[in-house]
């Protein structure tokens, strides 16, 4: 964590989504601080992946704004940003780690290249450096370095959620998103992941959005946490007391209905 | 050291048609530097929820609860949750009955990161851990397992060498000597002490009658705080 632990890295402000006449997301306020991980829960049609894909700018906003502190200082919205410089910002700042691999990995490229690939985005050339860079990061999340040149649809579903993370780090991004990163996977593998996440998160101080319909996941990962419910925030606050001492109804419903293991 | 002043806690049941579940109210007490204060009253009166609203995972209704951080003195009736966070991670440190796990990490990882949120280095922090580990009866050939596979009894002299290994200003104890057997206990006693002549401020709830005359300096009687409902 930095010492400008006081200026949010990212504030959103009103960001509202509608679909035609249908609501996706309405009235969303947050900050996201340096380091702070916030879980955004609630069930399927919630508007939490509407939420995610407004502040990743990868939807458009039908109105609000949000505000991104740069590496340099500078705050800008991120809608006025040029396509240029958004796009740099998703490839070097931001990391964006999908519930589907397929939309965060080039399946026909070898795991090597898709972390590579990302390197070359923000200008490494030397293709020695790349590869012992790709293999670093390919050993932190615990892939093999015999599977390098191995394509990920080769790949186990845990596996590849690891590769995204590995070719999002790659960068050392400030900020990471994530969709339901554990969704689909059993349930072992899901602790491998989890913990890897967890140690990423503290050990490089990472700012996360983390999409999740598991209140296990927002517990283990979170320091906050945003309920949603047809498109609005129900509740939001410190992760543990919104999970211990839930407010409002619907929070009060979801936690309820967790299965005791 | 620790203040709290009127404070009171209702849960409001939602999913039971709304029913208001008064806890306590009128909740004034503080605690000192160096002494142990123990709640006391039958299992129900509330106990627990003082010690969750103080650590932050419980909201606090009304009133104030006061405690002093290094940025000054925090309300926890109305910090946000980064200045609570804060706090937890400068200020209070809290030992329940249940170890939450953490899946795969080390046993030892899981104190030494605790204590090494105190800032001392990597090497002090594990052999902090490693020490109260060898006190809690934590035989080293399991400390590099993760706890989850391990006795109730295990985990929770985990959790306390958790507890222990950040040495904290406040120290709030829900019943931490719950199931251990007299030989631990007495180790937990001997814990509390230091943490009391290092000038902690100590908060506990104790089941056993003999831990409590242990380490208690006083104790406060929570039935003088029951909420009753009042008539609609």
């Amino acid at each position: 964590m930095t010492s400008d632990g006081d200026q949010p890295l990212l504030r959103a402000e009103g960001l509202t989504k509608l679909y035609g006449t249908r609501v996706g997301c309405r009235d969303v306020s947050l900050d996201i601080h340096e380091g702070e991980v916030i879980a955004v829960v609630g069930e399927s049609g919630s508007g939490k992946s509407t939420l995610l894909g407004l502040l990743s700018t990868q939807l458009g906003l039908t109105s609000g704004r949000i505000l991104y502190r740069l590496r340099d200082g500078a705050v800008r919205d991120l809608m006025e940003l040029g396509e240029a410089e958004r796009r740099f910002l998703l490839r070097t700042d931001w990391g964006f780690v999908h519930q589907d691999a397929r939309l965060g990995l080039r399946m026909n490229v070898s795991a090597g290249g898709n972390v590579g690939e990302r390197l070359m985005a923000v200008g490494w050339r030397n293709y020695g450096d790349i590869r012992r860079e790709a293999s670093a990061w390919l050993e932190q999340v615990e892939i093999g370095l015999d599977r390098i040149d191995d394509r990920p649809d080769s790949f186990s579903g845990g596996m590849r959620q690891r590769l995204q993370i590995a070719k999002n780090m790659v960068t050392r991004p400030r900020l990471i998103f994530m969709d339901e990163p554990t969704g689909g996977l059993d349930v072992s593998v899901q602790a491998r992941l989890l913990d890897l996440i967890r140690e990423f998160v503290s050990g490089y101080g990472l700012a996360a959005v983390i999409v999740t319909h598991d209140l296990a996941v927002a517990r283990l990962l979170s320091h906050r946490t945003i309920v949603m419910r047809h498109g609005t925030v129900v509740e939001t606050g410190l992760t543990d007391q919104v999970l211990d001492d839930p407010q409002a109804p619907y929070t009060q419903l979801l936690v309820s209905s967790v299965l005791q293991g | 050291m620790i203040e709290l002043e009127d404070v009171a806690k209702t849960f409001v049941m939602h999913l039971r048609g709304g029913t208001r579940l008064p806890v306590v109210r009128n909740v004034t007490f503080a605690v000192s530097p160096g002494e142990c204060v123990v709640l006391g009253g039958p299992s129900g009166a509330g106990k627990s929820s003082i010690l969750k609203m103080i650590f932050g995972n419980y909201r606090v209704d009304a009133g104030h609860i006061r405690i002093r951080g290094p940025q000054g003195i925090v309300d926890m009736a109305e910090a946000e949750a980064r200045a609570i966070l804060a706090l937890r991670r400068t200020t209070i440190g809290y030992v329940s009955q249940f170890l939450r796990t953490i899946p795969r990490v080390a046993t030892i990882d899981i104190v030494a990161a605790a204590a090494c949120e105190d800032g001392i280095g990597n090497a002090a922090a594990r052999e902090r851990a490693a020490e109260l580990l060898t006190r809690l009866n934590i035989p080293s050939r399991l400390w590099a397992l993760p706890p989850a596979t391990f006795s109730g009894g295990e985990q929770q002299r985990v959790n306390i060498a958790r507890g222990f290994a950040a040495e904290r200003p406040v120290l709030l104890l829900d019943e931490p000597t719950a199931s251990l057997d007299a030989a631990n206990r007495a180790v937990v006693v001997e814990l509390i002490e230091a943490r009391k002549r290092a000038g902690a401020a100590v908060l506990g709830i104790f089941h056993d009658g003999d831990v409590r005359e242990l380490v208690a300096s006083r104790t406060v009687d929570v039935t003088a705080f029951a909420a009753r409902e009042e008539a609609a």
